[in-house]
């Protein structure tokens, strides 16, 4: 199996300009790689930086130190250093997010906000509308809801629209942040099988679960993040 | 990838750090640029000089123009700066007053661009306004309305609207949201949004709403006193900006 993300000597800092300047060292020295098909579960309390790693690895932080190389289109991308477009084409096409929040764009309904990654792929209308009602189906959100924006929606229904969204398209690199936090049962195991149905189609995972039944059913390995030394909680 | 716009070391200064100095940097196709900061840092000025409504004190823009090769801003005749900004170039006014011709209808408006490129068939002037009333969400039937007649939102929409007509490739915007109220601000970034997206649009957008520029920008400079202090992608500069006047600005938000 091919490396899909290879992380070499990454650290984090923060330097809180607002707070006397204090730098807190969140992430240090971490090397790790991840293949395709193959799922890594970030392993540590809370506090230990594993969202600030995830957060990093999509681009969202900025690195203080170190290298993370992602597998696009047969090549070996590094991130660090590479300019925002650069970025924006890894989140197109390769690297994909899900956190348990959905960002809310004002007037833009449940189905186009599901529909989008593919969209942005170029998938036509018809193709896109159906993927995403199947999703939508299988987590249960209500067909009345599909035309209305999610602005309304409680909370535990803009999660699972956010899920369907970030299953809409394969990601060969896919983050996972809790993903199934606060779900039911029912849910939860639906958020279960598409994870299983992304890995065998051969993204590489890299996971926070804090519920141990998602974490029996999908890890392949731990990645210890349990500092040396307690420096920073988050 | 060839860049659309290159920008190197623009600097027009109406007194110590008033204005802007020392901004360079390149604008692909298709990519949205926010430039953020306090009001005097510059923002507006940088607008201007970058559209060629003001020259700089230093420093060159070059335009990569997809049919006529490059151009040198700053070099090239009035002429043809007029003639860029108004084919290849559209510029979105906060006060759309400032933007729209007042005193004839909307049709007109949206007609005028055409008309400067010779077309003068009435029919297809008259198409184009109904078709582009269209996209901008405002009742074809009002054509022939006075923009004085219509609100704030859809005067702002007739505005964008008059600048698409072109099919422009590179869009600069000083607040377009600006002085409209927040349900109407929803609507047109939605358009904005979409319009970007469907017509591969470059655009340079100043704003001193962080929530705006997340939603538009794929990428931010941060401007303070008249220089460009940090750069970068978006989200990146927002959830975990570096300089401390960035982390200022983002931390004295209410929830960008």
């Amino acid at each position: 199996m091919k490396t899909v993300m290879e992380v070499k000597g990454l650290a984090k800092t923060f330097t809180l300009h607002q707070q006397h300047g204090v730098v807190l060292n969140v992430l240090q020295g971490l090397d790790f790689s991840v293949l395709a098909g193959e799922c890594l579960i970030l392993h540590g309390r809370s506090g230990a930086g594993k969202s600030t790693l995830l957060r990093t690895l999509y681009g969202n932080y900025l690195p203080a130190a170190g290298s993370i190389r992602v597998l696009h289109q047969d090549q070996m991308i590094e991130m660090l250093g590479a300019e925002p477009r650069q970025i924006l084409e890894l989140r197109r096409t390769t690297l994909g997010y899900v956190s348990q929040f959905l960002r809310v764009i004002p007037r833009v309904s449940c189905l186009d906000v599901v529909m989008e990654p593919a969209r942005a792929r170029g998938m036509d209308l018809n193709t896109a509308r159906q993927r995403a009602e199947e999703l939508l189906l299988r987590l249960g959100i209500p067909e009345r809801l599909w035309n209305l924006a999610p602005g309304t929606f409680s909370g535990g229904e803009q999660q699972r629209v956010n899920i369907a969204r970030s299953f809409m398209v394969h990601w060969p690199v896919l983050l996972l942040d809790e993903p199934t936090a606060s779900l039911d049962d029912a849910n939860r195991k639906v958020v279960i099988e598409l994870i299983e149905e992304a890995r065998r189609a051969g993204s590489g995972l890299i996971a926070i679960s804090h519920d141990a039944e998602t974490r029996n059913a999908i890890a392949d390995r731990y990645l210890d993040m349990t500092p040396k030394e307690l420096s920073h909680a988050d | 990838m060839n860049p659309l716009l290159s920008v190197r070391d623009l600097t027009l200064l109406y007194g110590p750090e008033k204005g802007c100095q020392g901004v360079s940097f390149d604008l692909y196709p298709g990519e949205v640029l926010g430039i953020v900061g306090e009001s005097g840092s510059g923002k507006s000025t940088l607008l201007s000089v970058l559209s060629g409504r003001n020259m700089p004190d230093t420093g060159q823009v070059t335009y990569h123009c997809p049919q006529t090769g490059s151009i040198d801003l700053y070099r090239a005749s009035e002429a043809q700066r007029r003639n860029l900004l108004r084919t290849q170039w559209g510029f979105v006014e906060q006060n759309p007053r400032d933007g729209l011709r007042m005193n004839v209808s909307a049709g007109a408006n949206i007609g005028e661009r055409l008309m400067a490129q010779g077309v003068r068939h009435y029919g297809q002037l008259r198409q184009a306004g109904l078709q582009w009333l269209k996209q901008v969400e405002i009742d074809p039937a009002r054509i022939d309305d006075l923009p004085r007649t219509f609100s704030g939102g859809m005067q702002q929409r007739l505005q964008i609207a008059r600048n698409l007509v072109s099919s422009p490739k590179l869009m600069f915007m000083d607040e377009p949201t600006g002085g409209l109220d927040v349900s109407v601000q929803a609507h047109l970034l939605d358009l904005l949004r979409g319009l970007v997206r469907e017509l591969q649009l470059a655009v340079i957008i100043v704003t001193h709403d962080l929530a705006v520029a997340r939603l538009l920008a794929d990428r931010l400079m941060v401007m303070r006193r008249s220089r460009v202090v940090e750069a970068g992608l978006t989200d990146q500069i927002l959830d975990d900006p570096q300089h401390a006047y960035s982390q200022l600005l983002v931390s004295s938000v209410l929830q960008p």
